[in-house]
């Protein structure tokens, strides 16, 4: 067939495809207008494939194939897109598909949680013997304005004199580097896992040394009421995000079955849910540290309670949300 | 054949491609944002310093959320573009040609920190230069591409003129090349048209502006137009 009289048999079909994507990709919703008016997208879509197939085995002039192309191009976007209501797809993302997607890395998160929490105990219980042990890993100014902090005879002082915008201040400066790090330590597990290692464990330390250090200088009043509340999601976040890093650092050690970009690709895609939960609890941590933990009206005993049922909350989650009706979580 | 095109085959069968985009182009791109988010910084920072210390915490909220969503927020709202990337033609999309999706372009952006390291994208330009799709680390990890829009042309209109059958039979590409000069041919100096048909002077037989006509003539035929 000449091109002429293939183009005049099919201009028609071309135009109205034309016109079809064009309202796809105007409208979000727009695939259910297409399908209560009657007109046949996908089947539309599968016809011109086949005219661009023609086409191109027939050598017909470079214009017509690259005008074929353009339209089979944007309908393969248009039909294999994925439209699903955005809010149905977070309530579900909360109550499944994150705690599903960390109980499926089980073996990890044991590796990141001791990671995390060894040098934590460790460094603890070496700063707890020795007053001077703190100086192995901070500078003397730091430990100073550590102490003065949590000192029991002046932070009070200082404490309640902090209004509230200064709470603001801490929140907004909380979101901007404790979830900042979390995304680093996410990232950094595509350095063959050194970065994730290296913030898990350097996070541990300093923990660790700064809890030991301030418990011997029995600092406990002022110190363990303000880390218990917000520490539930904060520390459980860093370490899901170290979880996720670690995803991407197993992808690379070792691929499997798969080629080592593909087993990183997979790896990285099963990584997102944890992530971006991770890092809304570093938003809840952050907006509990800037105005719950800090504020001194409230009395030890009520924020122990507190910090006690915002633990037992989040292990809750984590072991129970979104448990049976086998759900897969990966999208 | 060494190009820059990434070609897919669909379901459907069919092979589709598209233009990949360099590392320049991108780095455009990237400076163009750039200077959208430090303009956006300081204009926050100027209105929010009457805030005091509740402006300052506002401020870090939003260079908070702009450094690590304002690529995933465009990305996903503006058909795979930031306004860098739209002025500069191109787009992101996954590598098997659908529109990227949320979790390629949060992974993609996120191991952005990775490909800027040491410093300056470091990491990430080795990745794209000894890529064949010009993939950073985190267009790797995410499967994404970054390709040139494909710019819709018009239908050309080949030059009017009578339809010659050719003396002999040539071979498909031969008559595509024949098209596709005639279709080029108005948007290319008449000296270079000649230029570029005297090189098929064994078949038209003609020389200068007669041989350019000849094969209009050769390509009026071929699509058709009896």
């Amino acid at each position: 067939m000449k091109q002429k009289a293939f183009e005049e048999k099919h201009q028609q079909s071309w135009q109205r495809l034309d016109a079809q994507l064009a309202k796809l990709e105007k409208k979000r919703e727009a695939k259910l207008v297409l399908a209560d008016s009657g007109e046949d997208f996908p089947a539309l879509y599968r016809s011109v494939c086949h005219h661009l197939a023609l086409a191109k085995d027939r050598h017909y002039s470079p214009h017509l194939i690259n005008q074929l192309h353009g339209l089979v191009l944007r309908g393969h976007q248009q039909l294999y897109t994925q439209k699903r209501p955005f809010v149905s797809q977070i309530v579900q993302f909360l109550l499944r598909g994150f705690p599903a997607a960390l109980r499926r890395e089980v073996r990890l998160l044991w590796l990141a949680t001791v990671l995390f929490l060894l040098p934590a105990l460790v460094m603890g219980w070496l700063c707890y013997g020795d007053r001077e042990m703190i100086y192995a890993v901070h500078s003397a100014t730091s430990v100073m304005q550590m102490e003065s902090m949590y000192d029991p005879s002046n932070s009070a002082i200082g404490r309640e004199e902090r209004e509230s915008d200064s709470d603001f201040y801490m929140f907004g400066y909380y979101i901007y580097n404790n979830i900042g790090i979390g995304f680093r330590t996410f990232a950094s597990g595509l350095l063959y896992g050194i970065g994730t290692l290296f913030v898990l464990i350097s996070n541990g330390v300093f923990i660790g040394s700064v809890a030991g250090h301030l418990t011997q200088r029995g600092f406990t009043d002022t110190f363990w009421p303000f880390v218990s509340g917000h520490g539930a999601f904060e520390l459980t976040a860093i370490v899901i995000c170290g979880v996720a890093g670690l995803q991407l650092a197993r992808a690379l050690y070792s691929p499997g079955r798969h080629g080592r970009i593909n087993a990183l690709k997979r790896a990285a895609h099963e990584a997102v849910p944890l992530v971006i939960g991770a890092a809304l609890m570093l938003l809840i941590a952050a907006f509990i540290e800037a105005f719950w933990s800090s504020s001194s009206t409230v009395s030890n005993e009520i924020k122990y309670g507190v910090a006690a049922i915002l633990w037992l909350l989040v292990i809750c989650y984590f072991l129970f949300a979104g448990r049976g009706r086998g759900y897969h979580g990966s999208q | 054949m060494l190009d820059t095109r990434h070609t897919f085959e669909t379901p459907e069968g069919i092979d589709l491609g598209l233009s990949i985009a360099g590392v320049v182009v991108r780095a455009q791109a990237w400076l163009f944002d750039l200077i959208i988010r430090i303009i956006i910084y300081i204009s926050f920072g100027i209105i929010l310093a009457y805030l005091g210390r509740f402006g300052m915490g506002l401020l870090l909220i939003i260079i908070f959320i702009a450094e690590w969503f304002y690529p995933v927020l465009f990305e996903m709202l503006k058909e795979g573009a930031t306004p860098g990337k739209r002025r500069m033609g191109i787009r992101v999309i996954n590598d098997n040609g659908t529109p990227v999706t949320w979790s390629a372009s949060i992974v993609r952006n996120l191991l952005r920190t990775v490909d800027f390291m040491p410093f300056m994208y470091g990491l990430g330009l080795v990745s794209i230069l000894i890529n064949r799709d010009f993939k950073r680390l985190g267009d790797l990890a995410a499967g994404t591409l970054v390709v040139y829009e494909e710019e819709a042309r018009g239908a050309p209109q080949l030059p009017p003129g009578d339809a010659e059958a050719l003396p002999r039979p040539l071979t498909l590409e031969e008559q595509q090349a024949v098209l596709e000069f005639t279709e080029r041919s108005t948007r290319i100096s008449p000296e270079r048209s000649e230029e570029l048909a005297a090189l098929l002077e064994p078949l038209t037989g003609k020389e200068g502006e007669e041989a350019v006509k000849q094969l209009y003539r050769y390509a009026h035929w071929l699509q058709g137009s009896v």
